[in-house]
C-alpha cells in the first residue's frame, strides 16, 4: 500500500509541480501576459493564482481518495 | 494614526486566553509522560490535528503581513499566499506518509531511522533552532507591535505577555493543550476571515475623496507653473499663501528663485510644492506632476501627509504636533477609490467575481512614501498619492520586493524564482510543522489531516486577496503601519469585528510562537541532549528537560523580541523559509527515495544546506540595507541576488549524493 500511495503522491506531485512552475516562469519572465483579461474580466493573475490554490485543494481530495480506495479493496502487503 | 485602548478586543482577548490556559491546566493533568508531552500520545484525531495544521503554520506573517502588504501595493502580496500553499502539496504528496512511519517525537527521528546515529540528531537539532529561532523573532516582535494599539501597553509588555502565555501553554501539557490552541484558533481565523470577506462583498464599492475621518484630500488639476512662481499669494484654487520651496533638482525645475529655503526638498526624488498660509503660517505639502514631462507649463498637484521627526524626538503630523486634542494633528486615514468603470460613484453589493472585474476597472488612490533629511538631522516621511488604475493594482511587480520581475536584470528574475522554490520547499521542512504528524495514529491520520490542513489553509489564502483588496478600499488605513491593515478593515465594518479580529490576530501569534517553542524543546531535550550527547534521562526526567528548555526557549524569545523592536522582521520569515528548505529537505526527501543514502550523507547536507543558505543570505544585498544598514549601491552585495534556495536547495542535494557515493564505497570494502 505504501509504495502505491507514493506513487499516486509522485504522479499528482508532478502535475502539481508543473502548473507551479509555469506561474513562477510566467511571472518571472513574462509579466506583461498575467495582465491578459480572458474570462468574466478576470486577469490572468487572479486566475491562475486561484486555480493554484484551488487546484491543490482538489489533488489532495483525489489523492485522498485514490489511497482509501486502495486500502479498502487490496490488503495483500501487510500494513504498516 | 493614534490608536485608542479597545475594552472590546481586552475582552476578546482575555475570554480567549483565560480559556486556553484553563484548559491547558485541565489537559495538563492527563499528559505526564514523554509520548504526551511531545507527541499528545499521538491521539489527536486527524480533523483536529488538520485544523491544527492551519493554526500552526498560519502565522502573524501570513494574516497580518500579506494583507498589509495587498493593502498598500496589490496583487503582490497573493504571491505569498501561493507560494505559501504550494508547499503543503510537498507535504502531503511526499512526506506526510513516511514522516509518520518513521519518527517518533521529531523530524531528526525520521532521518535517523536507518542509522541510529548522534551525529544526525546533532546536525538535525541544531537545523531545528536556528530554523525555530528565525521564524520566532518576527513572531515575537509582532506581538509587541499587535498590543500597542490594541491594548495601549507598551512594546515590551506585549512581548512579555505572549512569551509568559505561551511557556505556560507548553510547560502545562506540552503539545496536547499546543494542539487545541492551534485548532481553536485556527477555526476562528478562518471563520472570522470568511465573515469579513463577505462583508466587503456587501459593502461594495463607492467612489471617495478620503479616509473614513471624513477628511477629503484636494487636488488641484491644471495649474500653471507661472501661478507657483509668481508671489501673488493663489496657487491654483488656493488664495493667501506663499511658496516655501517647490519641486526638485533631478526634476530641473524651480528651486532656489522661490521664496524661503529648501532645507533638503531640493534632494527629494518626487517633486513636491509646500505652500504656507499666510494668516496661519501651516505648511501643506503638495505633490506635483508636470503635465508634460519636458515643458515647464503646468502641473497637476494633490495633497500630501508628512511626518516629521524632530532633532529632540518630537513628532510633528502635517506640521503640527501629534495628538487629538485641538491644535495637534493625526495622519488621516487613507484607501479610497478615485473613478468606478462607467463613471458609477457606488456599486452596492457584489459577487466574489464582480469584486474583481470592478476593481480591474477602476482607478484607486494609493499612497507611496520618500523621506526628506533635513540639515538639522529631522527627518519628514512624505506620503503623497498615486492614482493607480485597477489592472495594475491586480498584476504582479508593483511591491519594491517584487518588481525586478518587470525589469530588465537577469538576476531579478532569478531571485524571484529561487523566493518561490524557497516557499514551495520551505513548508514541508520546518520542524514546527513536521512534528504535527506525531500527534496522529498512524499514516492514514497523517494524510487525512494534512488534507484537512491544506482546504483550510487553502480557503484562507483565498480569503486574504479579498480581505487586503478589501483594506486598500476601506478608508481605515494607517499610512504608518501597514501590518494593521486587516484589523482596521474589520473597525470600518463593525467594532466588535475588530475586536474579535484583534484578539484573533493576537492568538494567532500564540498558536504559531508555541508550536515553534515545541519543536525547539524537542531538539534540545530529545535530539541533543538526550541523542546527540547520549544523557540517560528516564521519562519523567525527560518531560522535566522538555519543560525547562521550552522555558528557556520562551526567555529568549522574549528577550530577542524586545531586543529587534525597532526593526522590521518580517523578512526573517522567508529566511526560515530558505534555511529549512536547503537545510531539511535534502536529506528528508532522499532518505526516502535512495537506498544508498549514508549517515555521513545526511549530516553533510544538513550542514552544507544550513551554512551555505546561512552565509548566503548574511552576504546578501537584503541584510546588507537591513540588518547592517548600508547603502548598497555604494557597498554592493557579495552575493548576486538576496535569495539563496535557487542555489542553496540543489547544493544541499548534491552534497547528499556525493558524500553517500563516497562514504558507502568504504564502508562496503
Amino acid at each position: 500500500m505504501q509504495s502505491r500511495n507514493s506513487k499516486i503522491g509522485l504522479v499528482l506531485f508532478t502535475i502539481y509541480l508543473i502548473v507551479y512552475g509555469g506561474f513562477v516562469f510566467l511571472n518571472a519572465f513574462a509579466p506583461e501576459r498575467m495582465e491578459a483579461t480572458p474570462i468574466a474580466g478576470l486577469n490572468l493573475a487572479i486566475l491562475y493564482g486561484f486555480g493554484l490554490i484551488i487546484g491543490a485543494i482538489v489533488l489532495s481530495g483525489l489523492y485522498g481518495f485514490l489511497c482509501r480506495e486502495k486500502s479498502g479493496s487490496n490488503n495483500k502487503e501487510p500494513r504498516a | 494614526m493614534i490608536h485608542e485602548l479597545s475594552w472590546k478586543a481586552v475582552i476578546f482577548f482575555s475570554i480567549f486566553v483565560g480559556f486556553t490556559l484553563g484548559l491547558s491546566f485541565w489537559l495538563g493533568r492527563k499528559a505526564k509522560s514523554s509520548e504526551g508531552f511531545f507527541a499528545a500520545h499521538g491521539q489527536i484525531p486527524w480533523f483536529v490535528n488538520g485544523i491544527a495544521f492551519a493554526g500552526d503554520y498560519l502565522s502573524a506573517a501570513s494574516f497580518l503581513g500579506i494583507c498589509g502588504m495587498i493593502a498598500f501595493y496589490g496583487y503582490d502580496g497573493f504571491l505569498y499566499s501561493i507560494g505559501y500553499l504550494a508547499g503543503w502539496i510537498v507535504a502531503l504528496f511526499v512526506i506526510a506518509e513516511p514522516m509518520k512511519r518513521l519518527g517518533r517525537f521529531t523530524f531528526a527521528d525520521a532521518l535517523d531511522s536507518k542509522f541510529n546515529s548522534p551525529g544526525i540528531k546533532l546536525a538535525a537539532g541544531i537545523s531545528t533552532l536556528a530554523v525555530s529561532i528565525f521564524y520566532l523573532i518576527p513572531q515575537m516582535v509582532g506581538a509587541g507591535v499587535l498590543v500597542q494599539p490594541l491594548l495601549a501597553l507598551d512594546h515590551w509588555v506585549g512581548v512579555v505577555l505572549v512569551g509568559t502565555v505561551v511557556i505556560l501553554i507548553v510547560v502545562t501539557a506540552g503539545m496536547v493543550s499546543t494542539t487545541w490552541v492551534q485548532f481553536l484558533k485556527g477555526t476562528l481565523l478562518v471563520f472570522f476571515s470568511a465573515i469579513l470577506t463577505w462583508m466587503i462583498l456587501q459593502k461594495g464599492f463607492k467612489v471617495e475623496k478620503g479616509g473614513n475621518d471624513g477628511y477629503q484630500f484636494r487636488s488641484m488639476a491644471n495649474v500653471d507653473f507661472a501661478d507657483i512662481k509668481n508671489s501673488d499669494g493663489i496657487v491654483g484654487s488656493l488664495p493667501n499663501v506663499d511658496v516655501v520651496s517647490s519641486g526638485n533638482k533631478t526634476d530641473g525645475f524651480i528651486t532656489s528663485d522661490v521664496t524661503g529655503t529648501a532645507d533638503g526638498w531640493e534632494k527629494s526624488k518626487e517633486a513636491f510644492l509646500r505652500l504656507q498660509d499666510r494668516t496661519t503660517r501651516a505648511i501643506t505639502v503638495w505633490h506635483l506632476k508636470r503635465r508634460n514631462a519636458k515643458a515647464d507649463t503646468s502641473c497637476d498637484l494633490t495633497e500630501a501627509q508628512t511626518v516629521t521627526k524632530l532633532a529632540n524626538g518630537d513628532i510633528l503630523v502635517n506640521g503640527l504636533p501629534r495628538g487629538t486634542r485641538p491644535g495637534q494633528a493625526v495622519l488621516h486615514p487613507i484607501g479610497f477609490l478615485k473613478s468606478l468603470p462607467d463613471g458609477k460613484t457606488e456599486t452596492g453589493p457584489v459577487s466574489p467575481i464582480e469584486f474583481f472585474s470592478i476593481l480591474q476597472q477602476s482607478e484607486i488612490v494609493l499612497w507611496r512614501n520618500e523621506k526628506i533629511l533635513h540639515a538639522d538631522k529631522a527627518e519628514t516621511t512624505v506620503y503623497y498619492q498615486k492614482i493607480t488604475p485597477g489592472s495594475q493594482v491586480l498584476r504582479p511587480g508593483e511591491n519594491p520586493i517584487f518588481k525586478g520581475i518587470r525589469g530588465e536584470k537577469f538576476s531579478d528574475k532569478i531571485n524571484f524564482l529561487s523566493l518561490m522554490l524557497a516557499l514551495f520547499c520551505g513548508t514541508a521542512s520546518l520542524p514546527h510543522i513536521l512534528i504535527r504528524y506525531y500527534t496522529v495514529k498512524d499514516e492514514s491520520s497523517a494524510r487525512r489531516s494534512t488534507i484537512v490542513g491544506i482546504v483550510s489553509i487553502g480557503l484562507f489564502y483565498v480569503l486574504t486577496l479579498y480581505m487586503g483588496l478589501g483594506a486598500m478600499t476601506s478608508g481605515a488605513l494607517d499610512l504608518s503601519n501597514d501590518n494593521m491593515a486587516a484589523p482596521l478593515l474589520a473597525k470600518s465594518m463593525n467594532t466588535w469585528l475588530f475586536a474579535a479580529i484583534s484578539a484573533i490576530a493576537f492568538t494567532t501569534v500564540l498558536g504559531t510562537v508555541s508550536g515553534l517553542i515545541l519543536a525547539s524543546a524537542g531538539a534540545v531535550a530529545h535530539d541533543l541532549l538526550g541523542s546527540a550527547f547520549g544523557i540517560q534521562m528516564n521519562d519523567d526526567e525527560k518531560v522535566r528537560v522538555a519543560k525547562l528548555s521550552s522555558v528557556v526557549v520562551g526567555a529568549i524569545a522574549i528577550a530577542l523580541g524586545i531586543l529587534f523592536k525597532d526593526m522590521n522582521v518580517s523578512f526573517l520569515v522567508g529566511w526560515a523559509f530558505s534555511v529549512a528548505a536547503s537545510a531539511n529537505l535534502p536529506s528528508l526527501v532522499m532518505i526516502l527515495f535512495w537506498p544508498r543514502v549514508t549517515r555521513q550523507g545526511i549530516i553533510t547536507a544538513i550542514v552544507v544546506g544550513m551554512v551555505s543558505s546561512l552565509g548566503w543570505i548574511l552576504l546578501s544585498a537584503e541584510a546588507f540595507e537591513k540588518i547592517y544598514g548600508l547603502d548598497v549601491l555604494k557597498t554592493p552585495a557579495i552575493v548576486p541576488f538576496s535569495q539563496p534556495g535557487i542555489v542553496t536547495i540543489p547544493l544541499g542535494f548534491l552534497t547528499l549524493v556525493v558524500v553517500s557515493l563516497m562514504t558507502k564505497r568504504r564502508k562496503e570494502s
